[in-house]
């Protein structure tokens, strides 16, 4: 096994008097992806802030690359590559594909005062980038992002990080506001993103997408990890049922279903 | 016509065209009638360059008002009151229309309280200091300036009936177009307004962003004090009230978003033309000029529904 690109070992993290993580210990691999499930108030959101850098373990240590580490900020997070995409992307609607997509890092040409963005190799990475992630649909770097589906949104999103030297993406939910299409679309952008190297951790209560491409999994509930195990070991019957907390789900999706 | 100058050009050819077959042989299409309306358009589109970027960014600034007339008072005291040359004067009504700005821009940020409120309060505060302080002075509230022939060059030449204050207010756009359409800071400007997590998020200095525009305004409107006080010979604490919203009107006719995120310079250079063509043109029809009131209201309440739907054209298809 590889050495992992960043792991929990024993981690807590209390708010006041408020027991938010237990004891979570998870490896997040380069090149796999590891899916994060649990139900709403599980902790997936503090999770998340920890792996991060918003939030410090309360106690517990976290590694990142085989070192122990403490980042001070989200910004140095993101400086050691460490990548967060959210639900909402964080796109600019009224800006151009090419605007948004090296917003921070503008490049330029010519000098000051003089100096200019160099517009037409903005929008060139960034709709060649975005093919590569296998977003077709968009040809002209300056479309307005406002103009994109969610799902395009986030391979823009992911496709920038990945740009930008990301070794590891942290996804919050990025199927779940999706219809199917589009889901599928994101999915298999992160294999893409997997093949190129990228650590993975997807956080969704989408058991279906978490299936169709994770290789690891870690359930939390309640704050603590309630499994974690590897592609192929449960069905996702049996991940459904960990998810409600232990309670028999199929049961409860075959009365859904009757209902129909 | 999904640019945001789109609709200010249709605007402007409209009521260039109106005008200038409403009144034949008026004079309003020849070389003194075109500089009538570029010189009324000259001033007010000095501020509302920076006043048009600074809503792009999100915020308004409505002490631009006072700026004016604050910057002209300290000319009119110091060259006529204290018998000191010009040229210092100049740069101390510059640097105190900037510390009017980094006023507005500090007490925005860090209150988090809207611009609005927080630059209308400041209006009030700095015309109410100038006058005040004025009287403390020299028992006045407006002074006569005495300008070098140098200053009078700079600020108030003029070529027939042009005025110095177009050129001013060309080489101001061309620095707002700069600035907006090609630098990495314009990139920032648009970010900061269309979604200011999202470029906080992107590492954008949001904050900097802010100040360092109204900074700009205030500069811009000491620069307009200055330009009105030599060109006129006098300061007056109550220069420049006329700006506090003619500037944020031709902003949004020129096509800006309320919103902030979304608009251009071309757009606003637009709007502010379409101003001095309704001030000047109402004069050559010999109506009364009591109507200019309503064409710009009538302007402006189109403007904004234009706007509305410019935006989602824009966001609707490729």
């Amino acid at each position: 096994m590889s050495q992992p690109l960043m792991e929990l070992r024993d981690v807590d993290k209390f708010f006041g008097s408020t027991k938010a993580l237990k004891q979570v210990s998870m490896q997040v691999e380069p090149g796999k992806i590891l899916c994060l499930l649990g139900d709403n108030g599980a902790g997936k959101s503090t999770l998340i802030k920890v792996l991060s850098g918003y939030h410090q373990p309360t106690s517990g240590t976290l590694l990142f690359e085989g070192k122990t580490t403490r980042f001070a900020t989200p910004r140095e997070a993101r400086q050691r590559g460490i990548a967060t995409v959210h639900q909402d992307v964080g796109s600019i609607p009224l800006m151009s594909v090419g605007r948004n997509f090296f917003l921070g890092a503008e490049p330029v040409k010519g000098r000051w005062p003089f100096q200019s963005i160099d517009t037409r190799l903005a929008n060139e990475v960034a709709v060649d980038q975005m093919q590569k992630f296998g977003l077709t649909r968009v040809t002209s770097g300056e479309q307005l992002v406002g103009t994109m589906s969610g799902g395009e949104r986030q391979v823009l999103a992911i496709g920038r990080a990945m740009y930008f030297g990301a070794k590891m993406l942290i996804l919050d939910e990025p199927t779940s506001a999706l219809g199917v299409k589009e889901a599928a679309m994101v999915l298999k952008m992160m294999r893409i993103a997997r093949q190129n190297g990228a650590g993975i951790v997807f956080i969704t209560h989408n058991a279906r997408h978490a299936m169709s491409v994770g290789d690891t999994f870690v359930v939390l509930i309640q704050g603590e990890v309630a499994a974690s195990f590897n592609r192929g070991e449960k069905s996702r019957e049996e991940v459904l049922n960990l998810m409600a907390g232990g309670e028999d789900m199929s049961e409860l999706e075959e009365d859904l279903e009757q209902i129909d | 016509m999904k640019r945001p100058e789109a609709g200010a050009f249709a605007a402007f050819l409209i009521t260039y065209l109106f005008f200038a077959l409403a009144t034949p042989g008026t004079g309003f299409v020849s070389v003194n009638g075109t500089a009538g309306w570029l010189n009324l358009a000259a001033e007010l589109g000095i501020v509302a360059i920076p006043v048009g970027l600074l809503m792009i960014s999100g915020e308004f600034d409505l002490s631009i008002g006072s700026t004016v007339g604050a910057a002209s008072m300290i000319l009119a005291l110091g060259t006529n009151q204290y018998d000191l040359p010009i040229w210092p004067m100049v740069f101390l009504a510059l640097a105190a229309g900037g510390l009017i700005g980094l006023a507005n821009g500090l007490a925005v940020v860090k209150t988090k309280l809207p611009s609005f409120i927080v630059t209308l309060a400041t209006n009030f505060i700095v015309i109410g200091a100038t006058m005040g302080v004025s009287r403390l002075i020299a028992n006045v509230t407006s002074s006569s300036i005495v300008a070098s022939d140098s200053a009078k060059f700079v600020f108030a030449a003029r070529w027939g009936q042009a005025n110095i204050s177009i050129l001013w207010w060309l080489l101001v756009a061309y620095i707002g177009y700069r600035v907006l359409s090609r630098s990495v800071f314009g990139n920032w400007i648009y970010a900061t307004g269309g979604n200011l997590d999202a470029a906080r998020g992107a590492g954008v200095p949001v904050q900097r962003v802010k100040i360092s525009l109204f900074i700009a305004t205030g500069l811009a409107a000491a620069l307009v004090g200055i330009l009105q006080g030599v060109q006129w010979n006098s300061g007056n604490a109550t220069y420049g009230m006329g700006f506090v919203f003619q500037a944020p009107i031709v902003v949004v006719i020129g096509g800006v978003l309320l919103t902030g995120g979304y608009g251009s310079v071309t757009g606003i250079v637009l709007g502010t033309a379409l101003f001095g063509v309704i001030s000047s043109g109402i004069f050559y029809t010999g109506w009364n000029t009591d109507w200019i009131q309503l064409f710009l209201g009538l302007l402006l309440a189109a403007a904004v529904l234009a706007n509305n739907y410019v935006r989602r054209l824009a966001l609707s298809s490729k």
